[in-house]
């Protein structure tokens, strides 16, 4: 659930910013008490609370005294905003990276994805016009995991 | 913030031993404190001090802005449940929970009877022939029910199994949001109460080595092992708080985070990341700078240290 990398209520704050961006809260609702966190999860209530506020902070979450903390209108593309700018980071390089360690090659990546994409089996015939050849896949960087 | 505790240059010694030695500290009111260190790193001591059943052979500690000794308003504000507690000979569970109502203000007979339905603790056994189990959770009990403004847990959990150590976790949680109050309790089972803790103090050889909260001490170590050549090349510019080799290859955690990626420029080291309970475990370990695997090395480094006090 937590591991020893990082500080829990940096974990937990964001788990919930995670499930505010897949629907589990919407814009407008409440979000779980500190005290229903730190006991549903076993946690320390000063550390739930830590994470709370962290959200607030960050205008994810807005509390209303004496009831509790909601979700701000537009947390959602905040925190999709955030994370876009961890996304070729996190996941494009990664893959790129693995693809190259497999032998996949830049046509096969395309088509893979575009299989996935689109649920069907999708020929390299069918995505050929779609490839521009002026945008190398950028070198994966040594050491990215 | 309020001061629960305060010690200032807390020493006791017995005969040759250094039990706590120039212990400065201050435990926040209304948080759960973790005390950790191995044993006889002084963790006891320091509890049996702060609750006045024994006198400090230099420095000073107060609790609540007082000091304990034969002071009734600030005992009676006090629980402390040692770990091998003991119990009159006839007593039965009912027995324990009368003597406790009477002497803690704030007790809860309601919380007393549903410790005591979840732990099942027996009602017509004598305590002295409690299990190892049965007899912390009637410490638990008592500790939880009593409400005292300042609770001391002295490794609650011996002989529990996983379900009461569980219930324990959940009551304490959940009795200590409805009722704030300052907890110190010491733990050798890190990993699984690590979380439960909002600031930790570990304690080694009766000195305080480390005193802070405890999502700051994630990622303030890290563990390094590769080639013994490499780590050592690592560790020349860098703390380590404990190292293991075996034959050609290495380990150790090192003081401060783990560089950026999990791999080094070469890629011939690996790091990973360092638990609460592995940090305690690294700064109990005796002769953390010396490759030399083993005994001769912490013998010697022991011997060293009490050379150097007597």
């Amino acid at each position: 659930m937590f591991d020893d990398t990082r500080p829990i209520f940096l974990q937990l704050a964001e788990r919930i910013a995670d499930d505010i961006l897949r629907g589990v809260y919407v814009e407008g609702e409440q979000v779980p008490s500190t005290n229903e966190l730190a006991a549903y999860l076993r946690i320390n209530p000063a550390t739930a609370g830590k994470a709370l506020n962290l959200l607030v902070d960050r205008e994810i979450l807005v509390k209303r005294r004496g009831i509790g903390m909601f979700v701000t209108d537009g947390a959602k593309g905040l925190i999709a905003a955030e994370r876009q700018q961890g996304f070729v980071q996190s996941f494009i390089r990664p893959l790129l990276a693995e693809a190259t360690a497999l032998g996949i090659d830049r046509a096969e990546l395309i088509r893979l994805v575009s299989t996935e994409v689109t649920g069907t089996e999708v020929t390299s015939a069918e995505i050929a016009p779609a490839e521009t050849p002026r945008a190398p896949a950028p070198e994966p960087e040594a050491g990215t995991p | 913030m309020t001061i629960a505790i305060e010690t200032r240059g807390l020493t006791r010694v017995h005969r040759e031993v250094r039990a706590l030695d120039d212990v400065t500290v201050q435990i926040r009111e209304n948080t759960i404190t973790g005390l950790l260190g191995r044993n006889g790193a002084g963790k006891t001591t320091f509890m049996s001090l702060a609750t006045a059943q024994d006198r400090p052979t230099s420095g000073s500690v107060s609790v609540l802005g007082e000091s304990p000794f034969e002071n009734a308003r600030i005992l009676e504000q006090l629980c402390f449940i040692r770990d091998n507690q003991r119990y009159p000979d006839d007593y039965k569970l009912r027995h324990a929970l009368r003597a406790a109502a009477i002497f803690y203000p704030n007790w809860s007979p309601e919380l007393a009877g549903e410790l005591v339905e979840l732990f099942r603790i027996p009602q017509k056994t004598i305590v002295k022939k409690f299990s190892r189990g049965q007899l912390s959770a009637l410490g638990i009990v008592l500790g939880l029910a009593s409400r005292a403004p300042v609770t001391f847990f002295d490794e609650p959990y011996l002989g529990l199994d996983a379900t009461a150590r569980t219930y324990f976790y959940d009551v304490l949680l959940r009795d200590y949001q409805a009722h704030p109050r300052t907890i110190l309790l010491s733990t050798h089972l890190i990993d699984e109460m690590d979380r439960l803790l909002e600031r930790v103090v570990i304690l080694d050889r009766g000195r305080v080595v480390q005193d802070a909260e405890v999502d700051e001490l994630r990622g303030m170590a890290h563990q390094v092992s590769g080639r013994a050549a490499a780590v050592d090349a690592y560790l020349a510019e860098r703390r380590a708080l404990s190292r293991h080799r075996v034959g050609g290859l290495a380990t150790a955690v090192v003081d401060g985070p783990m560089p950026q990626g999990g791999r080094d420029a070469g890629g011939e080291l690996e790091f990973s990341s360092v638990s609460l309970q592995e940090l305690v475990a690294a700064y109990g370990f005796d002769g953390a700078d010396s490759l030399g695997s083993t005994s001769d090395a912490a013998q010697a480094s022991q011997i060293d240290r009490q050379g150097a006090r007597s």
